[in-house]
This record gives structure tokens, C-alpha cells and sequence, in this order.
């Protein structure tokens, strides 16, 4: 029981990052129709600059923090905000030189140069860190007894911070002017221009704000796992986009649940014992969530959240 | 107040506007009647820069706008009741209306307006936390006005405002274009209800395929030969 108690603490606190990520690629999807196959590389460059930032600041996985300390904490903002930003501006640019001039092209040609932007990325996080797992900095902070569960502190924190964000996020949509905007655009681009918005600012902002996100859910990434290397987000971002799918492609609040649910079936996996499955279900979580992907695109495309949610970005 | 000087727009390879020249003064109500593909919706486009003009000139308020980008327009003055309404289908009713003032800053004067846009709709004064796209028809056709209005326009262009509405609504909505008139605004129509809109209009031009073949005031239109046997079907 205590196993299935921790699982599912450590499959919300995977859940929230999939969320997160997940958020980039239905904004996107939502306001332009396009899957944004770099995304999950300017998460993977995300986790880089944060392990920039915090060894600029002294912090460095040889050197780990032994105590907790309002400099460390204030440090750790730093990041957060430096990767937040740094993935913000990248996604802004790659809109702007990959996919604003074939906006009116057919549509494989954006998905073509999104594949291609994704090479790119990868190729500059090889360049920067190498073929080679790169270590984050662990931090001092160990865990609490709940109850029967000893829950790792870290998972709660991971929790806090994406649901601040995703309520942030929620409000920005639905209580503010950008945000109405943003659905306009998304709703009908053509009408949103008549109303005198300007079109291609709304979707800087969108992919700004998206990749921002992945920014941010690489920061939490660091934190919450050991290591990452050049092709980190190609894989993350292939289950994120699962989630995106899940929750149905275009809609906010279905990325939020859809990654929830993702990562509570990545963790809840492992429970399947080797006498089940050949090497135990931690061997096939990755082949479970693709095959969620498969049964859902074929049962039901809209996904779970459908089509018809007033929030779609 | 709006003036076109040979205009052509082109699709790809296809020529729809062929020299259209066209004038819309101050405080008239001028409707450009034609049937389906005659190039209605296009010259609307082009006017709103979501179609571009390949040459000629378009001046609104003595400024041109033939290459503005289509917010600057609206931000002119200038506001569209576009084809099939084109709400947004998931917002509610008020943030519809809210969206029609995008371009507006003072609150109180928003916040007015509304309140104006619900005495001329009265349905969309009980409507306005529902969902727009699950409306009926008629009340969307009145949402889709009343959010042009918000813009506080000096002029409205009104896309075939009476497209798939039952002739009692086609009546309500044309009663609402000759109040907004009363009021002051200037409108130009683009409607396939041709006797409606003579009725209702002061001057009118006819579209062919591309080219005005007939300029002339509504009340001659309506006795002319060629718009009883194309348009009025006598």
C-alpha cells in the first residue's frame, strides 16, 4: 500500500512536468494547427541553461549545496526564471524564421521545418554538453513521513510550482485581454483581425509562452531527476505530446489532465510484476504510453476532453 | 467617406475584382448587390486588407489603406459584419462584445456601449453569459452587428447580413440597419436579397463577374430592366 501511495505522489509530481510540456504543444496546436516538433528540444536545451545558470552561481553537481538556504532558494528562482525566459525568446525566434513565412504554405511544409528545427536544437544541445549524460546538482532536502508513505520532498515541490504555473497560465486565458485574444486568434484568426488584433503578435506571445513553459518544466526536470543529455527531449517530449493528445489536441485544461494522467500510468506501471510481463512493467512504460497514443488516435481523435471545451488556445 | 479607384484582386491565377470603382459617402446607406461568386465577398476582403489589392487605391477618411494591416483599418474606423457571422463560437456573448472594443482603452465608454449595443438587442442583454455559438441564428446575426458596433466604427460593412435567416428576422435586421443609420453611422452593404436591399438603401451597384455593370440611385434600380430579370426575379 505504501508502494502504491508513494507511485502515485511520484506519477503526479512526472504528470506535472508532462503537463507542462504538454501546455506548449496544445497552444500551439490550438492557434496555428501545428505541431511543434521542436518543442520537446527546447525543453532538452531548457535543462542545459539551467545547469548553465546554476554552476555561473557556483552551484555544480560536483559541488552540491549541503544545507538549504534563502541564497540557495534564491538562486534556484534564478534558474527557473533564466530557463523560463531563454526557451520564451527560442521559441519566439524559431516561429518567427520557421514557420511565420510557410504559414500559408501547405500544411507539411511547417511540419517538415519543425522536424528540421528539432535536428537543429538537438545538434547545438550536443555541441554545448556533448554525447554524454550531464549530471544536475542534487539538493539537500529529503523527505517527510505522511501518513504510511515517506514521500520525497522534492515530489511536493515539483507539484506546487506546475500547479502555479498552470493556474497562472489558466488565469492569463480566461481573465485577461491578451488571453481573450489568444482564443480569438485560436477560434477564428481572420475575425480576431477584424476586431483589430494583431495577429502575429498574439501568436509570438502563445509560443512564448509556451516554450516559457518548457523552460520552466526543465528547471523542475532538474530537480526532480538525476541527468540529462542531448536527445532528453525528444523522447519527454513524445509522451508529453501523448498527453497533449490525450486531453484533446487544442485544449488547455485537457494538456493539464491529460499530463496528470501520463505520468500517473508511467509510474503505476512499474507495479506489474516480471512474472506478468518479461523484465517487469518498468521495462514497458514507454510502450504503454505509446500504445495509449495509437488507442486513442483510433477510438477517439478528439480525445477526452473533445472539441467543444470553451478553452481552447 | 470610403472611395475605391480601380481596384483588381486576384485569387492565384483568377482576376475577381477587374477595376472596381466605388464611392460611399458620409450618412448613406450603399449596397453592392451581385450573385453567388460575383467577387461581393472579395471586394469586402480587399477593403479589410484580408484580401490584397494587385493595384488601384482605397481611401477611407482621406487616408489610404489599400496596404494597412487589417487592425490598423478597424483601429481607422472602419468596422465588418463579416459573411456567415463568424462569431467566436466558444466565447460568451459578452466577451464577443468585449472583443468588438479590442481596440479601445477607456472602460467607462466600453462599458456604455454595451449597454447601447443591449437597447438596440435586447436578446443579447439576456444572453450574455451564454456560450455564442449556441445561439440561433438570428440572435448570432445580431451579436455578430453588435460586436462591429463596439468598435465604435465611423462606418460598418455588412457582409450578407441576411443569409440563412427566416424573412422575420430579415426584417428585425434591416430595421436595425436603418435605426444605426438614423443614428448617424454610414453602411455599406453587400446583399443577394436584392429588393430588401433597395428598399432599404439609397444608392446601389451591381456586380458582374468581376466588373460594376450599374451604378445608379435604388430607387432606379429597382425599376431597372436588367436588376428585375438578374436580381428580383420579374
Amino acid at each position: 500500500m505504501a508502494t502504491f501511495l508513494n507511485l502515485l505522489i511520484v506519477g503526479l509530481a512526472t504528470g506535472a512536468i508532462y503537463a507542462l510540456i504538454a501546455l506548449g504543444y496544445t497552444m500551439v496546436y490550438g492557434i496555428i494547427e501545428l505541431i511543434n516538433f521542436a518543442h520537446g528540444d527546447i525543453f532538452t536545451l531548457g535543462t542545459f541553461v539551467t545547469i548553465a545558470i546554476l554552476s555561473m552561481l557556483g552551484v555544480t553537481a560536483a559541488n552540491p549545496p549541503s544545507t538549504m538556504s534563502w541564497v540557495l532558494v534564491s538562486e534556484l528562482a534564478l534558474a527557473c526564471i533564466g530557463s523560463f525566459l531563454f526557451c520564451a525568446v527560442l521559441g519566439v525566434l524559431i516561429e518567427r524564421v520557421a514557420y511565420r513565412p510557410l504559414r500559408n504554405a501547405p500544411r507539411l511544409a511547417p511540419l517538415i521545418s519543425a522536424i528540421g528545427v528539432s535536428l537543429v536544437l538537438q545538434d547545438v544541445g550536443k555541441l554545448w554538453f556533448g554525447n554524454t549524460n550531464v549530471s544536475f546538482v542534487s539538493l539537500p532536502i529529503g523527505s517527510v513521513q505522511m501518513g504510511p508513505v515517506n514521500v520525497d520532498v522534492i515530489n511536493i515541490f515539483v507539484l506546487v510550482v506546475a500547479i502555479i504555473l498552470m493556474a497562472g497560465l489558466q488565469l492569463l486565458v480566461t481573465r485577461t485581454r491578451i488571453g481573450r485574444a489568444m482564443r480569438a486568434v485560436a477560434q477564428d484568426r481572420d475575425a480576431a483581425a477584424l476586431m483589430g488584433v494583431n495577429v502575429n503578435l498574439i501568436i509570438g506571445v502563445t509560443f512564448f509562452i509556451g516554450a516559457g513553459l518548457a523552460g520552466a518544466a526543465a528547471f523542475i526536470y532538474s530537480l526532480k531527476f538525476p541527468n540529462t543529455y542531448f536527445y532528453l527531449g525528444f523522447e519527454q517530449g513524445l509522451i508529453a505530446f501523448t498527453a497533449a493528445v490525450l486531453g484533446g489536441i487544442g485544449n488547455l485544461v485537457g494538456a493539464m489532465f491529460g499530463g496528470l494522467i501520463i505520468g500517473l500510468i508511467y509510474s503505476l506501471v512499474t507495479l506489474i510484476p516480471a512474472t506478468v510481463l518479461p523484465h517487469g512493467g518498468n521495462a514497458w512504460n514507454k510502450a504503454v504510453i505509446f500504445a495509449i497514443l495509437i488507442l486513442i488516435l483510433v477510438f477517439r481523435p478528439s480525445g477526452l476532453f473533445g472539441q467543444n471545451t470553451p478553452e481552447k488556445v | 467617406m470610403l472611395r475605391l479607384v480601380d481596384v483588381n484582386t486576384y485569387y492565384g491565377p483568377s482576376h475577381v475584382l477587374q477595376n472596381i470603382s466605388l464611392e460611399v459617402e458620409k450618412g448613406e446607406i450603399v449596397c453592392l448587390l451581385g450573385a453567388n461568386a460575383a467577387g461581393k465577398t472579395t471586394t469586402m476582403k480587399t477593403i479589410f486588407g484580408l484580401a490584397r489589392a494587385s493595384s488601384g487605391t482605397i481611401n477611407f477618411n482621406d487616408q489610404q489603406i489599400e496596404r494597412k494591416l487589417t487592425g490598423d483599418i478597424v483601429k481607422s474606423g472602419l468596422a465588418l459584419v463579416p459573411e456567415a457571422r463568424r462569431i467566436f463560437q466558444r466565447m460568451t456573448v459578452r466577451e464577443n462584445l468585449e472583443m468588438g472594443a479590442y481596440t479601445r482603452a477607456n472602460k467607462q465608454e466600453i462599458a456604455a456601449d454595451m449597454n447601447y449595443v443591449c437597447e438596440i438587442f435586447p436578446r443579447l442583454r439576456e444572453r450574455l453569459k451564454q456560450i455564442a455559438g449556441t445561439m440561433s441564428g438570428g440572435e448570432q446575426q445580431m451579436l455578430a452587428m453588435g460586436r462591429a458596433m463596439m468598435s465604435r466604427p465611423k462606418m460598418i460593412c455588412m457582409d450578407e447580413p441576411s443569409m440563412g435567416l427566416s424573412p422575420k428576422l430579415v426584417e428585425t435586421v434591416f430595421d436595425t440597419i436603418l435605426r444605426i443609420r438614423d443614428e448617424g453611422m454610414t453602411i455599406f452593404l453587400v446583399e443577394q436579397n436584392a429588393s430588401m436591399a433597395l428598399n432599404l438603401a439609397d444608392r446601389g451597384y451591381v456586380l458582374q463577374t468581376g466588373k460594376i455593370v450599374l451604378s445608379d440611385t435604388a430607387k432606379n434600380l429597382l425599376t431597372n430592366d436588367l436588376v428585375r430579370q438578374a436580381y428580383l426575379g420579374s
